[in-house]
């Protein structure tokens, strides 16, 4: 019995389920809820806040409203329960298979980011393990699912993957507006593709390597990377680089909108509001797995943000938590809560940019993303490259 | 015909885009902070708060019928306002006074009244066009049912609804 792999793969898959299942997706559920209220605070009016603990349903006097808070159960419950049919004019296969297409690729870039420093669980394992007379102490846990050294290229390769779930399902739904939405995301997409992977070129010239905990590291111990300073101090190097990694921020977040559909990149989605688009043919539980990819691949994107300009889990004064006991634990779950913080505030500017700006036309989008965002990236790139080779 | 459209000269800030942005961002976080600290009072929680004490006095709600100061029915089954409902909502079935009464040979009455209030679309023609001004709008609005037979209003309801209204037909009182 080869324990130390059973122990490994057991740790890994409850990483997994702990993360993916227990954290992303309720996170999912309230980016919804977020969008709704804050959306709503924008336009002067408030969203839901009356959908609490239904008490009466249960045989009590009244119900309490938390602020609308359990508004998201409501909704997973309506989606749950709804009549889910295939129309018998679609092509049934892709049509089954798109939605599943547009949710795992969103999903599986989490398992390369690292969203905590080390998580040692010790305090409570040992003592366990001691009663029940096993060793049951792991040491520190690395709180990333998969710490793969090509990192950042895993993220853009099973990202480009969600282009097929929105084309599948334009192409399936054989019906013209749905087809027009889905060509219209699947060109959106790749077109902005090419900015995505160039524009963070200049931070691995920098750093050496692709390696996510690496990136992390390095920015712990020279200051985040959207700052022109850090523990070192001002260097001359560090403030000329200020320049390209500002602009690899700017493009890598407007990327990041047209990748994830997002205003003001949203002609896909729109044609739902007015025509269609590639869901139009999807009832609820399918529905529910397009919504789900698409706030999904919005958590994913915001927090390769995080990670590759703010540092990911770092704050400047506070340990992480490889030191063991009680507090160790405890600076463990502080870093860990201060990434899922950076990715909310990331993630409330998503929404706030959408409430602000209007969409852009067909052909303005693929202008921006051809002509001025690609040789954009390209020409950040020399820029960093001469100020890395020729300053000091 | 070739026709050109002159499109203004943008300057250089209006073509970067980016301080139009900003200054979008900042209009925006502007309205959150006010609906957050509350300097913003555009909404009524409605079934908590509601408008009824301000509804004008012309407020179309829902038609009701009326008896007059002596306690007698106005209506005498003309079938106007039947006709002219444009979604047909009001049935009427008239039917002969009671020989006893001293108006049996110049009135009828009518022996159901029925308004389907789930056609009904409140325009307040039949309030217009009836001659013995025996059908009303009031200011109810909210009328709700569990089932199609609970939302059509018989006679009984309307002249529940309708309540008591006197001198106002002037062919029978003189202006005064």
């Amino acid at each position: 019995m080869d324990w130390t792999l059973i122990s490994i793969i057991l740790v890994s898959a409850i990483k997994t389920l702990a993360i993916i299942f227990g954290v992303v997706l309720p996170m999912v559920s309230y980016t919804v809820y977020a969008e709704r209220k804050v959306s709503a605070l924008i336009q002067d009016r408030i969203g839901p806040n009356r959908v609490g603990i239904p008490l009466t349903l249960f045989g009590g006097k009244k119900d309490f409203s938390f602020f609308g808070l359990v508004q998201p159960v409501a909704d997973a419950v309506k989606l749950l329960i709804k009549e889910d049919f295939t129309p018998n004019h679609v092509n049934k296969f892709y049509y089954w298979l798109a939605p599943v297409l547009g949710v795992a690729p969103a999903l599986i870039t989490l398992a390369v980011i690292p969203f905590g420093s080390v998580l040692n669980l010790d305090p409570i394992l040992v003592p366990l393990g001691n009663f029940l007379g096993f060793d049951l102490g792991l040491g520190n846990i690395p709180m990333v699912i998969a710490n793969v050294d090509i990192g950042i290229l895993f993220i853009f390769a099973i990202s480009s993957v969600g282009v097929y779930g929105i084309v599948l399902a334009g192409w399936s739904s054989n019906s013209k507006y749905p087809f027009l939405g889905g060509i219209r995301a699947s060109s959106q997409m790749i077109s902005y593709e090419l900015s995505l992977g160039l524009s963070v070129i200049p931070i691995f010239l920098l750093i050496g390597d692709l390696n996510l905990t690496t990136i992390v590291e390095y920015q712990i111990k020279h200051g985040w990377l959207i700052l022109p300073f850090g523990p070192d101090g001002f260097t001359l190097q560090r403030f000329l680089l200020w320049i390209p990694m500002i602009i690899s921020f700017l493009v890598f977040t407007v990327a990041m909108f047209a990748e994830t559909n997002r205003l003001p990149f949203d002609l896909p989605e729109a044609e739902q509001e007015l025509i269609g688009g590639y869901h139009t043919e999807y009832s609820s539980m399918k529905f529910a797995l397009f919504f789900l990819g698409e706030y999904a691949a919005m958590i994913a994107g915001s927090s390769a943000i995080v990670v590759l300009f703010f540092g990911a889990w770092h704050l400047p004064f506070i340990p992480d938590g490889s030191g063991g006991g009680w507090l160790g634990l405890f600076w463990g779950m502080v870093n860990i809560a201060a990434f899922f913080g950076k990715v909310a505030v990331i993630l409330i500017f998503f929404i706030w940019v959408r409430w602000t700006l209007p969409r852009f036309r067909y052909d303005q989008l693929m202008k921006l993303g051809w002509y001025f965002f690609f040789e954009l990236a390209l020409i950040n790139i020399f820029i960093a490259a001469i100020i890395l080779a020729f300053v000091p | 015909m070739a026709y050109t459209v002159s499109r203004p000269k943008m300057t250089l800030a209006e073509k970067m885009y980016l301080p139009a942005i900003v200054a979008g961002l900042i209009i925006t976080a502007r309205h959150f902070k006010n609906m957050l600290l509350g300097r913003t009072k555009v909404l009524m929680q409605y079934p908590e708060e509601k408008w009824d004490a301000n509804l004008p006095e012309y407020y179309r709600g829902a038609p009701t019928l009326v008896k007059d100061e002596h306690d007698r029915e106005r209506c005498v089954a003309c079938q106007l306002c039947e006709f002219i409902c444009p979604p047909r909502a009001i049935t009427i079935i008239p039917a002969e006074l009671p020989k006893e009464s001293k108006f049996a040979k110049v009135e009828k009455f009518p022996e159901e009244f029925k308004i389907d209030m789930i056609r009904c679309i409140y325009c307040g023609l039949c309030e217009e066009v009836c001659p013995e001004q025996a059908i009303y709008l009031r200011k109810d609005y909210t009328i709700t049912g569990l089932s199609r037979a609970e939302m059509v209003h018989d006679k009984k309801k309307l002249y529940e609804l309708g309540g008591t209204m006197d001198g106002l037909v002037h062919k029978w009182n003189p202006l005064k």
